[in-house]
């Protein structure tokens, strides 16, 4: 503009620079911590600077996990946590535009009341339903199960509005033309809608996944084995009630280890991320 | 809104929404139904003998002055929250939106904190403000500050604020260069022309010209705050000391699962629900009407 000079642009590199700092200074705490000694990060003298434990506390976080609160290895409660991230994900994705490709290009009796019952499913979290929910998911004799984890969080509407106002904005033409071609409804779901959603998907995809990643409440309530525990979960029982016990270098590396995945994605697939979420919130 | 070109087929389209119908009546509709149900019974502590009361699990709420206390606690961590992100964010969105060189690498490094789970924001924040190792703890004895939020209700309130606003400064953030992207570029050279300066450019031009993002962003911080913050809560305080961490959410959970009061609970599902349908309700209507100017 006008009269921006030098000046104002140096204080906006600076108020940049200090909102880098403010969100990203946690997260370097976290991984100092996580490569120092446990005695003297329990005695409060934490130096700010990383230490020399750092192969000894990662090997033994992902292989062995801690000595008491739980036994459980990391890299098993990631592999959990990656399951349950993919079914949601792809199950959403897959279960949604079926459901809009149907609303959308089918004239069916029920069609409008099946559109609301599952449009009514936006916006309301698994959270305030969710002791039904564990019950009905434990008469089911899922619990302790990667179908328990995922499947009632697939139970919103979210993709399918969003696919559903894609296929709107897809011109009449095509489907035209697919059925000069000769091409029936199958096929032309398959041949042509399927590949023009194809960022759609996979915007969707970077968002569900992190959504599947994160989930915490759920999780924390349906399993009570070790062996299937999410990483959100086993970094909370690392915690032990007693502070004293809690084997902080190695929650540190659990957090960051935790935090690899989605923040990876977030960053490598910023354009798709940004994508997808300002079209499935708006 | 309809198609026009459309396949005719009978049975097809059922088989397209059943498995999504089926999920959504199984998990979702059923589960919604016996909590509403629930909330009318009242049932011993081992679950033999269940009785219709009415409306007794909700009078017995609202006659709780603990119930209303969660309530208004929860709408304070909401707008507390909200604005201390929201504020954050809009200074740097509006920062970053200016022409700099890097720009694109600021924003990569602001909206990354978008992606760590609620419990890991906990979890992290706990570290650095624990009362006998946290390495933020120092600079505040030093200042004369005595810091414990294990003790004080106040300071493990401001705490879990401090954790649930950092997280969601990067979506704030992003919401904002969207909405400052979509603000046409000649209103505001054409104010600066007219010699208005820039403070004042962004408080009569920018400021309104974003009011729609800034209401959208406000009902899904709220939203986020009565629900994302669990995974924050129940790592850092577990809704102590006392009850002064304890939201709306949080109680359902403990009242439930800790207290074995499960007809209190459903009926306090049921009352968040509305509170989520009305919040979705007014959502709505605003970005219709957005739609439509």
């Amino acid at each position: 503009m006008v009269e921006q000079e030098g000046f104002r642009r140096y204080v906006a590199h600076i108020i940049l620079w200090i909102g880098i700092a403010i969100v990203a200074f946690p997260v370097y705490v976290a991984f100092v911590a996580s490569t120092q000694d446990n005695a003297l990060i329990a005695n409060g003298q934490m130096s700010l600077l990383p230490g020399g434990h750092f192969f000894e506390v990662y090997y033994q976080t992902i292989f062995v996990g801690t000595s008491g609160s739980t036994r459980e290895p990391v890299a098993n409660m990631m592999l959990n946590s990656l399951i349950m991230a993919l079914l949601i994900a792809v199950g959403k994705i897959a279960i949604s535009i079926i459901s809009a490709y149907g609303i959308v290009y089918f004239r069916f009796p029920f069609r409008m009341p099946i559109f609301w019952l599952i449009f009514i499913t936006l916006m309301l979290p698994v959270e305030v339903r969710i002791y039904p929910t564990y019950k009905i998911v434990a008469d089911l004799h899922l619990l302790d199960s990667y179908a328990g984890l995922a499947l009632p969080l697939i139970a919103s509407a979210t993709a399918t509005l969003l696919f559903r106002q894609f296929f709107m904005t897809v011109p009449d033409e095509l489907l035209e033309a697919s059925r000069i071609d000769g091409a029936g409804p199958l096929r032309f779901f398959w041949d042509t809608l399927l590949p023009l959603s194809r960022t759609n998907m996979a915007a969707l995809f970077v968002i569900l996944f992190i959504l599947g990643w994160n989930q915490y409440l759920w999780p924390l309530l349906i399993t009570t084995r070790d062996d299937m525990q999410t990483i959100q979960i086993g970094i909370r029982k690392m915690m032990t009630t007693n502070d004293a016990l809690t084997e902080w270098p190695i929650v540190m590396a659990t957090a960051v280890l935790a935090m690899l995945p989605p923040v990876f994605v977030v960053v490598v697939m910023q354009k798709l991320f940004v994508r997808g979420l300002v079209e499935t919130e708006k | 809104m309809q198609k026009q070109a459309i396949f005719r087929s009978k049975l097809l389209p059922y088989a397209l929404v059943a498995p999504q119908l089926a999920i959504v009546l199984i998990f979702f509709y059923w589960p919604a139904l016996q909590a509403v149900i629930q909330s009318f019974l009242l049932q011993d502590a081992f679950g033999l003998s269940t009785s219709f009361v009415w409306f007794d699990n909700y009078v017995e709420l609202f006659r709780d002055p603990a119930y209303f206390e969660t309530i208004v606690r929860t709408f304070f961590f909401s707008f507390a929250i909200a604005a201390s992100s929201l504020s954050v964010a809009l200074l740097l969105a509006v920062m970053a939106d200016k022409p700099l060189r890097g720009g694109a690498v600021y924003r990569t490094l602001l909206i990354w904190p978008y992606a760590v789970a609620p419990p890991v924001v906990g979890v992290l924040w706990v570290f650095m403000l624990h009362p006998s190792l946290g390495v933020l703890t120092r600079y505040l004895r030093a200042a004369g500050i005595e810091w414990n939020p294990l003790l004080d209700g106040g300071q493990a309130a401001t705490l879990v604020i401090i954790a649930a606003a950092w997280k969601q400064i990067s979506y704030n953030f992003l919401f904002f260069l969207a909405g400052l992207a979509a603000i046409p570029k000649s209103v505001l050279e054409a104010a600066a022309i007219d010699g208005a300066r820039p403070m004042r450019r962004f408080w009569t031009v920018t400021f309104p010209l974003l009011s729609p993002t800034i209401f959208f962003l406000l009902v899904i911080n709220i939203v986020y705050a009565f629900f994302d913050t669990f995974g924050i809560i129940d790592t850092m305080t577990r809704g102590g000391p006392g009850k002064s961490t304890e939201t709306l959410v949080y109680k359902v959970y403990n009242d439930g699962l800790i207290g074995g009061n499960l007809g209190s609970s459903a009926a306090q599902s049921v009352i968040l629900m509305i509170m989520v349908i009305v919040l979705t309700g007014i959502q709505f209507r605003f970005v219709e009407r957005k739609v439509t100017y």
